[in-house]
């Protein structure tokens, strides 16, 4: 009686043991990469009607695999299930037009930024944005602290009391928390295509957003009365970038892709892929 | 256990309840009245108003509240005819907009219970209540709305504490309730479920309080049917 | 490409994807509506038993299931069964995370809500059985399992029929939250293709008239097998 229950004891301590080691045990040999896509913010990544991921993202990353010689996998994951996927293991990396913040940097690593693009204003023609100070130019906060502050001032002017639109948890969304609550009213969309919508409809006087996603909402047909104004930001709270999400125990992915991604950036690779899916160029300058 | 990011984002959760309770009373209001409508239509024996409540009930009941919402809120808005009509003054709010949809939805369902309790007074009664001599309105009053009323409790239960549950869509029209503020505090900081947590537990709360209440309510109203003793 | 073109079934044309996200609704909506009711008829037995602790759990199920919001229930039940598996798979030497097949979390999920609201309506049929019954077919000396088979549960089904339908048009509905899985069914792909043709209206509207018509469909069925249990019972409006 007594060795069976040593016995079932110690089998319990064995598989208990295990539980608690296996996932730290091994170091891990990067064969396969597991990378997560929403495949619904084209043109960053998006899904053609058989299911397969297309878009600027997931060129880059079959590149960036290439480079550093692992097999990719992209597979679909919408956003809300996005963050605990990477923590459960699910997939290695995030690459989902995601911005490179301080608050985040908390709980994961990001990769050097794969996309700098600056934050522009889309309005319709007639708004007082397209007389603001600073419109019309590229307005770098970090390097040019002065012309930085006139445009901010410029925008809050030009903005005041009217309603700005920005997509919820980005870069923009947080640059309108921190400049124009209280000057304008912000509204805060889940997607950019509803704030896009509104736009059109009226109900907001302009939105802020990424410059690949207003240029392209431009493009449209029914956006004629639409254009981009006022000063165009980078640096600052724009500067940071889009980057991988990669879990902090993963930091020799993370320097796997690193080294990857300067060589693509130094061979004009991640420009000429900007180019094809944005019609601009948003490669990282370093 | 970080317990000043716990304590921030449980009061950042609790600043939102207002939007949420107040865009669920109000629809939860105007849901009743529109599915009494609904219902009356329904009954009234007049062919045309029973095949549109029949139509009313099953589109609203039969596509997801998401899409309504959706609709009400840009499809209207993108109709050049709307923005130039009265309604615009209406519509172009957001909060007007989440309110109305919920609305519409709620009407459906409330109207099928509705429905379901009228069903369930027994005929008998209402035969009675016929060879007393009561007019129709009288025989409302005091036979059919009572006994239909405790019929319809424990559905009518459920259905508030779904619509409670439906007010976490309207982050989809730039209303930021309890849930969404959870998911917007997990897209910034990254925290997988402790925002989802706190929320949980505020929901599961104040659904909590709703179910006593009506289950409270029943058993006022229906001394007979409490449980035999077996 | 046209408005209406963007459904066809040609390159291009999302009909086909649209189609395969709706049958998998229907597959996962099915599946959870069938867990549903396993866990709701054994809730139900818990709580008609009358002994305190099954009682207990009966309701504290039900409470915490119908109280919390269905997104989260998705969430812990997707996540946490994956975590379960991992650890196990770990357990025995495999490397890395085991995911739940996105369908069986998805129709556990469903079901698991459902199984909640199924409880609560089992038991009310159960209390709408006229007792006379039970007490004549013990009297003629049927044993339980003769009476669940020939008296209770063919009663039971038969009022419980109006409250199954309606959950399992709530069962089709909850099945679009699950997308958090991974799994394509309806919403998940209307959303997909609105996110990656920049066309919302028709993406939404069109997944909202296959919702619709899954709808129509399936409550046909639900309504004969009501006509048919209901033979017989006198109402008081029509």
């Amino acid at each position: 009686m007594a060795r069976k229950f040593v016995k079932a004891l110690g089998f319990g301590a064995t598989l208990a043991a295990s539980l608690a080691l296996a996932p730290t045990a091994f170091a891990k040999d990067w064969k396969t990469v597991v990378i997560g896509m929403e495949g619904a913010y084209e043109p960053w990544n998006g899904t053609d009607p058989s299911g397969k991921i297309v878009g600027f993202e997931p060129d880059l990353v079959m590149d960036l695999c290439t480079r550093a010689g692992f097999e990719c996998k992209i597979i679909a994951q919408d956003w809300d299930g996005m963050i605990p996927g990477l923590k459960a293991g699910k997939f290695d990396v995030i690459m989902d037009g995601m911005s490179i913040t301080d608050e985040r940097k908390k709980e994961i690593d990001f990769s050097k930024p794969y996309a700098v693009s600056p934050g522009a204003f889309l309005a319709p023609k007639d708004s007082p944005l397209a007389k603001a100070t600073g419109a019309g130019a590229l307005i770098n906060l970090d390097k040019d602290a002065a012309a930085g502050d006139a445009a901010i001032k410029g925008v809050q002017a030009a903005l005041k009391g009217k309603t700005l639109g920005v997509q919820v948890s980005t870069t923009h969304s947080n640059f309108a928390s921190e400049h124009l609550k209280g000057v304008a009213d912000v509204k805060e969309y889940k997607t950019a295509d509803d704030r896009d919508l509104d736009l059109k409809s009226g109900r907001i006087d302009a939105s802020l957003d990424d410059y690949t996603v207003v240029a392209a909402t431009a493009d449209k047909p029914d956006a004629k009365d639409l254009a981009i104004l006022g000063p165009r930001f980078i640096g600052g709270m724009f500067g940071a970038g889009t980057g991988m999400g990669i879990r902090k125990s993963d930091a020799d992915l993370t320097a796997k892709f690193d080294a990857a991604l300067a060589a693509a950036v130094a061979d004009g690779t991640v420009k000429k892929l900007s180019e094809k899916w944005f019609k601009l160029d948003i490669a990282p300058q370093s | 256990m970080d317990f000043d990011f716990i304590s921030k984002t449980f009061v950042r959760l609790l600043a939102a309840l207002p939007l949420t309770l107040s865009v669920w009373f109000l629809s939860v209001v105007l849901g009743a009245l529109i599915a009494a409508g609904v219902t009356w239509m329904r009954v009234s024996g007049v062919k045309p108003l029973e095949w549109f409540a029949r139509v009313y009930v099953l589109v609203f009941r039969g596509t997801p509240l998401l899409i309504q919402l959706f609709v009400v809120y840009y499809g209207l808005a993108s109709l050049p005819a709307v923005r130039a009509s009265f309604a615009w003054g209406f519509l172009r709010d957001a909060f007007n907009c989440a309110v109305l949809a919920l609305a519409l939805c709620t009407a459906a369902y409330q109207a099928e219970i509705f429905r379901g309790a009228l069903l369930a007074v027994p005929h008998g009664q209402v035969e009675a209540a016929r060879a007393c001599g009561m007019s129709r309105l009288l025989m409302f009053r005091r036979i059919i709305f009572p006994i239909a009323l405790r019929h319809g409790l424990p559905a009518y239960s459920t259905e508030m504490i779904s619509m409670v549950k439906s007010t976490a869509l309207v982050s989809l029209v730039t209303l930021w309730d309890v849930m969404s503020i959870a998911l917007k505090i997990r897209n910034d900081t990254l925290v997988t479920y402790l925002p989802l947590i706190l929320a949980g537990a505020i929901y599961f709360v104040f659904n909590y309080i709703i179910g006593a209440g009506f289950l409270a309510l029943e058993r006022r109203l229906s001394p007979h049917l409490r449980p035999r003793p077996s | 490409m046209g408005d209406l073109a963007i459904f066809g079934f040609g390159p291009g044309g999302w009909g086909l994807a649209l189609l395969e996200g709706a049958l998998m609704t229907l597959l996962v909506s099915a599946c959870g509506l069938l867990i549903g009711g396993a866990i709701g008829g054994l809730v139900a037995w818990a709580r008609l038993s009358g002994k305190l602790i099954a009682g207990g759990v009966g309701q504290a199920y039900a409470a915490l299931f119908r109280g919390l919001p269905e997104l989260l229930i998705v969430y812990f039940v997707y996540f946490g069964s994956s975590a379960l598996l991992t650890g196990a798979a770990n357990a025995l030497g495999h490397e890395g995370f085991v995911g739940v097949p996105s369908f069986a979390a998805g129709a556990l999920a469903v079901g698991v809500i459902s199984g909640a609201y199924q409880a609560e309506v089992f038991r009310a049929a159960y209390l709408a059985m006229s007792r006379g019954e039970l007490e004549a077919a013990v009297s003629v000396g049927m044993n339980r399992a003769l009476l669940f088979r020939r008296i209770i549960a063919p009663q039971v089904l038969r009022f419980a029929l109006p409250g199954l339908g309606n959950l399992w048009q709530v069962a089709l509905k909850d099945s679009s939250l699950i997308s958090v899985t991974g799994l394509t069914e309806l919403m998940r792909i209307s959303q997909v293709g609105a996110g990656s043709t920049h066309r919302p209206f028709a993406f939404y509207l069109g997944g909202a008239a296959l919702y619709l018509v899954m709808t129509i469909a399936t409550t046909r069925f639900f309504d004969v097998a009501e006509a048919r249990a209901t033979r017989g019972m006198r109402r008081a409006t029509g």
